[in-house]
């Protein structure tokens, strides 16, 4: 029989609407795999051990009578450590809340809460969201389960490497411009980031506010379809949240892709792209032809200004949003301070890692006086253009198809400029601007054996169609990435 | 002083509005309540928490806007003002930066020489900070209790030119707004607060002085004081060959005076951006008719009604038109009858004086209709009629019963009244000479001594003329 860490979340699902297992068992045996892995993977930076098991015995109590809150009730789930967790710590990998306990859940914790979901932990990441590698987190250290001398990605690498490593049959993670799909696809596993709009974002940490959106991290695309329908909807707490109910995205998937228009933009299939990402997409592309889609190349020189239109939104929202970690109302603070501006000044200098502390000055550059027009301002210009674009072209293609990073998995410690960390957001960071959802699926390795993700897009609240193209996909390259 | 200045003075108010709850979350908003007891974690800015926006919060502005005769954006947005300090839980305030929601209105106030018109620059919405309590054991509190109330800012053009036009000024918004009902307007509580931008120069010259800003007066008499303290300073300054910094200064209320708080160099660059967890306002006509459909009459019209409708003078209709208690009350008695302009008087000399600040009128609008009948058909004289409401207030006594009861009825016999002249020259021959010598106050003296006999019910009219008559006789 297949270990219990080894099966799907839908798998799990399964077996426990057949009675063929008990949610008290799952965890148990997660637990047991979190205990043997954490040490070697870094993946959770909290176990609640006690909470879980309590969750699952109430879960098995519940299917016992018949109640069941959600096919997925019992399933365990683990949360990336910058959605807020009511009684259980919330450090978004920072010295600044090492101790920060939350007093409330995020929405997404609360609907998974109301689905019968076991929570199983915390997860690491860079520090405030802020990085592609987990290397900047402040509490621990993260290894890619699939070579651990390698980087899981990030900023969720915690959350790709619980998944890849079965500490968890999926997660979930925070993405603003790429960092749910990055690290999926550097450890092997899908990533989704939905459209602006279809996830609350009520008790995520924010970074930054017009880009951040809570995706699922998972073994397949057929779970990734099972937890967004977990996580997604209407909430009155999160003003820009849609309206627009949900679909049915499970019943999305299995129809193929035949008569699917997708375009391949020219501009991610250049010399920067690494010759092995850029084979693996094109043969993504023929594997869409050969499966009724027509692939055209396309050129979308829009895409060419994202990278500096994401680094100079995405600071100078974060520079707003980090204000509030003064040493005042929560979170670390310095000691021995007298005057408040000292208090502000200590604080933020003592327990900012350098990667925040950057953007924080980024971002409070790009809007000072004499400056926000020349950066900000000209920045959410061309924030319109490329959303102009991708809608153009979403009237012509039902896919827009790239690689999901230009290069795989690196070892600790060789990407030491920040620039060249930032360059690999290059395909991801259009999706966060134009607010469009966009999946990474794994679509082969790399000569050393590091797994490769494809990326699609699909228009705003068209999660079906791309989760739909995904699936065909998958189902073509073989099941769950290995 | 060789030349004569002039004062240039615009206004910034801080108004909240009484949604009822916060601005960006379910919290109450009531005044007084222990400290930390109204709030959440959106009030408190705790990591993940989002701003909801109270509808009614744009629904109230937008009634400020149209009282003010603004005009209302059809869109508008928020923005975000940073800076750090201990009152500000997410060290930015949520505000509107350069797409307010009113702009380009005015408000008429009265002056020595008639109606002056006072422009309104523009009227926005931001959220409140929280209170800082000074604690002599534990230092400096924070009581969140007030973040996150609605505020409207009124931005007023710098049209004013003294501090008497200030006072009005702020006088008429607070007013307007009580009309509106959309806040208590209270400056000792706070929901009323105000800063003035002042400046001098030569009359009659154009270009503006050094513009000063005076920083959070909560009383009608500080920003009076200050206006007058402040003028005095910069005209002395410019007398004196000094040039003046642009700075804001604090009024303290003990000495009078202003003290520089910081001067412009030290000011902060906001770094204002829009609020990107906050969708624009977009507004249509219909929902600005429909807003504005549910406003009341303010004080203007209300005004000129009683100017033209019940033949009231200027004064009184300002007066009355001020608070709008008094207003309706006048309003519910003017209905029960026809001696409007005693009762307008009567309302304003005896009932406001009983009432004293800040309390309630204890008394109905049927009773003080009464009483102004009385007073109409000289059935009582003014003082009866002020024992009468001492009687009345806080009971529901019926004043035509009260008359009898505490006998007030006005004596009007002219035989009786004849003899209570002839009584009263009798005993005071010595004003009797002083009137003959055409000392006028000895009339006044008399006709005192003559009410005090009759108990104050003499009819005042009648027995004047009798002493007249006396007196000439002899």
């Amino acid at each position: 029989m297949i270990a219990i860490t080894d099966m799907t979340a839908l798998e799990l699902s399964r077996a426990l609407e057949a009675r063929e297992i008990s949610s008290t068992e799952i965890t148990r045996a997660y637990l047991d795999r979190i205990d043997v892995k954490n040490g070697e993977i870094g993946a959770y930076l909290t176990v609640t051990y006690d909470e879980a098991l309590k969750s699952a015995s109430l879960s098995d109590s519940r299917r016992a009578r018949g109640e069941a809150l959600s096919a997925m009730d019992g399933v365990p789930v683990g949360i990336k450590d910058n959605i807020c967790t009511k009684g259980v710590a919330t450090t978004c990998a920072s010295l600044m809340l090492k101790d920060y306990v939350p007093p409330y859940s995020a929405t997404v914790i609360e609907k998974l809460e109301s689905s019968g979901a076991v929570i199983l932990g915390k997860l690491n990441m860079d520090e405030f969201a802020m990085g592609s590698s987990t290397e900047n987190s402040a509490l621990g250290k993260t290894r890619n389960p699939v070579d651990t001398s390698r980087v899981p990605g990030g900023s969720s690498g915690g959350s790709a490497a619980a998944v890849a490593a079965r500490m968890a049959p999926y997660a979930l993670g925070s993405d603003t411009g790429g960092s749910v799909r990055q690290p999926a696809s550097f450890c092997g596993v899908v990533g989704l980031k939905p459209t602006y709009g279809r996830v609350s974002r009520y008790g995520v940490v924010a970074f930054a506010s017009s880009l951040d959106q809570i995706g699922p991290i998972t073994r397949d695309v057929r779970d990734c379809a099972a937890a967004l329908q977990l996580i997604s909807g209407f909430d009155g707490r999160d003003s820009v949240c849609s309206r627009e109910e949900p679909p049915d995205f499970s019943g999305c998937l299995g129809l193929g892709i035949e008569g699917m228009k997708i375009a391949l933009p020219e501009q991610f299939l250049v010399e920067a792209v690494a010759p092995d990402v850029r084979s693996s997409v094109l043969h993504a592309a023929e594997i869409c032809e050969k499966l009724g889609a027509r692939v055209d190349v396309v050129s979308m020189p829009s895409l060419e200004n994202a990278l500096p239109t994401y680094f100079i939104i995405s600071s100078a929202e974060a520079s707003s949003n980090l204000a509030r970690f003064d040493g005042i109302g929560y979170g670390s603070s310095a000691p021995g301070i007298d005057s408040v501006d000292e208090l502000y000044r200590k604080t933020r200098s003592m327990y900012f890692g350098p990667e925040v502390k950057r953007r924080i000055m980024l971002g409070t550059f790009v809007l000072s006086s004499g400056y926000y027009d020349a950066y900000y301002k000209k920045a959410v210009r061309v924030r319109t253009l490329i959303m102009r674009e991708f809608n153009s072209f979403f009237e012509r293609y039902d896919i827009v198809m790239t690689p999901t990073t230009p290069d795989t998995a690196w070892r600790f410690g060789e990407r030491k400029s920040p620039m060249a960390v930032y360059l690999g957001d290059v395909c991801t960071v259009p999706a966060n601007i134009a607010g469009i959802p966009a999946i990474s699926i794994p679509c082969g390795a790399d000569a050393g054996g590091l797994p490769i993700g494809l990326q699609l897009f699909a228009k705003a609240y068209n999660e079906c169609g791309l989760l739909r193209a995904a699936c065909a996909l998958e189902d073509e390259f073989g099941g769950s990435g290995e | 002083m060789s030349r004569i200045y002039e004062a240039v003075i615009g206004l910034e108010v801080h108004i909240e509005l009484k949604t009822g709850t916060k601005i960006f979350c379910a919290c109450p908003t009531d005044f007084g309540a222990e400290p930390n007891t109204q709030c959440c974690p959106v009030c408190a800015g705790l990591p993940g928490t989002l701003p909801m926006l109270n509808e009614k919060v744009v629904e109230y502005a937008v009634k400020a806007g149209l009282a003010t005769n603004c005009e209302i954006a059809r869109y508008a947005r928020f923005d975000r003002k940073n800076y750090f300090y201990p009152d500000l839980p997410k060290a930015y305030q949520i505000s509107q930066y350069d797409m307010p929601l009113c702009e380009r209105g005015h408000i008429l106030i009265a002056t020595g020489d008639g109606e002056k018109r006072i422009g309104i620059t523009r009227i926005h919405i931001e959220e409140d900070a929280a209170k800082l309590v000074h604690d002599d054991r534990y230092g400096t509190l924070i009581d969140l209790n007030r973040a996150g109330i609605p505020l409207i800012e009124v931005v007023s053009e710098p049209d004013m030119r003294s501090a008497a036009e200030a006072v009005a000024y702020l006088k008429k918004l607070r007013s307007i707004v009580l009309y509106a009902g959309i806040s208590d307007a209270k400056m000792n509580e706070g929901s009323m607060r105000c800063d003035v931008n002042i400046s001098v120069r030569v009359a009659g010259e154009d270009k503006l002085g050094t513009r000063i800003e005076i920083k959070n007066l909560n009383s009608f008499v500080s920003v009076q004081r200050a206006v007058e303290y402040e003028f005095r300073r910069q005209v002395a300054a410019l007398e004196a060959g000094e040039s003046l910094i642009q700075e804001t200064r604090r009024f303290e209320p003990s000495t009078g005076r202003t003290f520089s708080m910081r001067v412009k160099e030290d000011a902060d660059d906001y770094r204002y951006f829009p609020e990107p967890d906050i969708p624009p306002i977009i507004l249509d006509n219909a929902a600005i008719k429909r807003i504005s459909a549910s406003i009341p009459p303010l004080p203007d019209e209300r005004r000129r009604t009683y100017m033209e409708k019940f033949g009231l003078s200027a004064y009184h209709s300002e007066q009355l038109v001020l608070e709008r208690s008094v207003s309706d009350f006048f309003d519910a008695a003017a209905a029960l009858t026809e001696h409007r302009q005693i009762l307008a008087s009567f309302i304003l000399s005896e009932v406001l004086r009983y009432m004293g600040e800040g309390d309630a009128i204890a008394v109905s609008p049927a009773q003080i209709a009464a009483i102004a009948d009385m007073l109409g058909s000289s059935r009582i004289n003014g003082s009866g009629a002020k024992k009468l409401l001492g009687a009345l207030w806080g009971t529901e006594g019926d004043p035509a019963e009260l008359i009898s009861a505490l006998d007030l009825e006005q004596l009007s016999d002219r035989a009786a009244l004849a003899e209570l002249a002839k009584r009263t020259i009798a005993q005071h021959p010595n004003m009797v000479r002083d009137y003959k010598i055409g000392k006028q106050s000895a009339l006044k003296a008399l006709m005192g001594r003559a009410m005090s006999i009759s108990g104050g019910k003499a009819n005042p009219e009648i027995l004047r003329e009798l002493i007249v008559l006396e007196l000439e006789g002899q």
